[in-house]
């Protein structure tokens, strides 16, 4: 990506307006590169819009955004490439065959060769022996394991999470874990509510509230259980 | 550049097709209404032979019309089902190409309902011949319908009551093509002086070739605000 600085998520004074109520209100936000950052905060302070946001599927009413050195969403054209994300919905096409949606995004990205990788891909998550059956046959579960697969078919220098666990059953979730702690030279951002994953898997853990950064925790030489106490604590209190 | 914006293209169009040859939800839904709105002209009209004829451009026209609107609406729904619409945008292909993309498909899920509909309405509305104008005609007309159906659809989309506002937004916009090709057709089939047939087919282009240069132009604003 653009750049080389330490820094490769920069955000300043965001702010973001849904319907009459500020969804975000001057949130400031670094990720450096290769780092793995939870976003923890109730339902409603911001952590999707934050995403949406970073990944140019939403516009901000105030503030900046630079990822890479680029500009969103102005730049977003250069960005792109670069980023993977799986938000709340899978972002597959139903109707197409589990390797038929990988194609269809190599495809769009214009990934060279990319067959071996989605070989590689299905095998990893699981689906290889269902790849040619529709995606709408598919259980939650198995379509957000490919919502998965399919964020990191590009091998994205960054990767937007929201709720990535949400649907998957104890054997998904195994695979994603492996798949997450085997790509650290990758800049990660996830939003989640499950204090252990954030625990065993960031190396920072962000708090929003009211659509700000209420606080924050190195999680390196975190004991378990200090996440959830300071989850409460700059979260909840009044 | 332009080898990109094809691909991406041709990409996109190919998916649409490819999702609707395994589902046929798009085509089974527009071709049920053309064949019963066809029917329903036909008895509600009550028209003699002569009538019939002069009647037949003005069936096919309004009926494709709705059939489209009834595509384009259902189209987006299937696109938003699970943030198909969301992937695309993700991508790094350009806007205009995302729109090329499913124009051509558009286009082509409407030439196919108005081949479709082409034989119906000659037996049922007593056309004696098929003149040949008419297939320059029709894929004109398809042409301008799904391009800015298709730009709608990503305008409408975005909004809460999308299923309504598309045909409200649409019927006014597209009420110069239909008028175009329902004329140059009539011209065709003999109902009007031979010499308007030039004049009709060739106020059709242009529409068509605004409506593209519109939502080639529009399009990324439209999904960026």
């Amino acid at each position: 990506m653009n750049a080389r600085s330490d820094v490769l998520v920069d955000v300043q004074g965001l702010v973001k307006v849904q319907g009459r109520l500020p969804a975000l209100r001057g949130l400031d936000l670094q990720l450096g590169r290769g780092s793995f950052v939870a976003l923890l905060g109730p339902n409603g302070s911001g952590k999707s819009t934050l995403l949406r946001l970073l990944v140019g599927l939403a516009r901000p009413d105030a503030g900046s955004i630079h990822i890479g050195g680029w500009q969103v969403p102005d730049e977003m054209a250069a960005v792109r490439p670069h980023i993977g994300y799986v938000g709340h919905e899978t972002l597959l096409h139903p109707q197409l065959g589990a390797r038929e949606n990988l194609r269809f995004c190599a495809r769009l990205y214009a990934l060279a060769e990319p067959e071996p990788h989605i070989r590689d891909l299905l095998r990893r998550v699981g689906l290889e022996r269902r790849a040619q059956e529709p995606v709408r046959h598919f259980s939650r579960g198995m379509q957000q394991r490919l919502a998965i697969a399919r964020a990191l078919l590009t091998d994205p220098a960054l990767l937007l999470l929201d709720e990535p666990f949400d649907g998957l059953d104890s054997e998904g979730a195994e695979i994603l874990l492996h798949l997450l702690r085997s790509g650290r030279e990758r800049s990660i951002l996830m939003a989640t509510h499950r204090h252990s994953l954030a625990e065993s898997l960031a190396d920072r853990a962000l708090f929003l509230r009211q659509g700000l950064v209420a606080g924050e925790l190195s999680l390196a030489d975190a004991a378990p259980g200090t996440l959830a106490a300071r989850h409460v604590e700059l979260t909840e209190a009044p | 550049m332009l080898r990109d914006f094809l691909r991406a293209a041709l990409t996109i169009a190919g998916k649409d097709l490819r999702a609707e040859l395994r589902s046929r939800e798009l085509l089974g839904l527009m071709a049920l209404f053309s064949l019963l709105a066809i029917l329903v002209f036909s008895f509600a009209l009550e028209l003699d032979r002569p009538g019939r004829q002069d009647a037949a451009s003005g069936v096919l026209w309004v009926t494709l019309l709705f059939a489209s609107i009834l595509g384009h609406n259902r189209s987006v729904a299937l696109e938003r089902e699970h943030g198909g619409f969301d992937a695309l945008l993700l991508a790094p292909v350009a806007r205009g190409a995302i729109f090329a993309g499913k124009l051509l498909a558009n286009a082509l899920f409407t030439l196919v309902i108005a081949l479709l509909l082409l034989p119906l309405l000659t037996v049922l509305y007593n056309l004696s011949q098929f003149p040949p104008a008419l297939l320059l005609i029709v894929p004109a007309g398809c042409l301008g319908l799904a391009a800015i159906g298709t730009l709608l659809a990503a305008m409408t989309v975005q909004t809460r009551a999308r299923d309504s506002l598309l045909p409200v937004l649409l019927l006014p916009v597209a009420l110069p093509l239909l008028v175009a090709a329902l004329r140059a057709s009539n011209a065709a089939l003999g109902n009007l002086p031979e010499v308007e047939l030039q004049t009709w087919l060739l106020l059709l282009l242009l529409i068509d070739g605004i409506y593209l240069a519109a939502g080639f132009l529009l399009y990324e604003t439209v999904l960026e605000t």
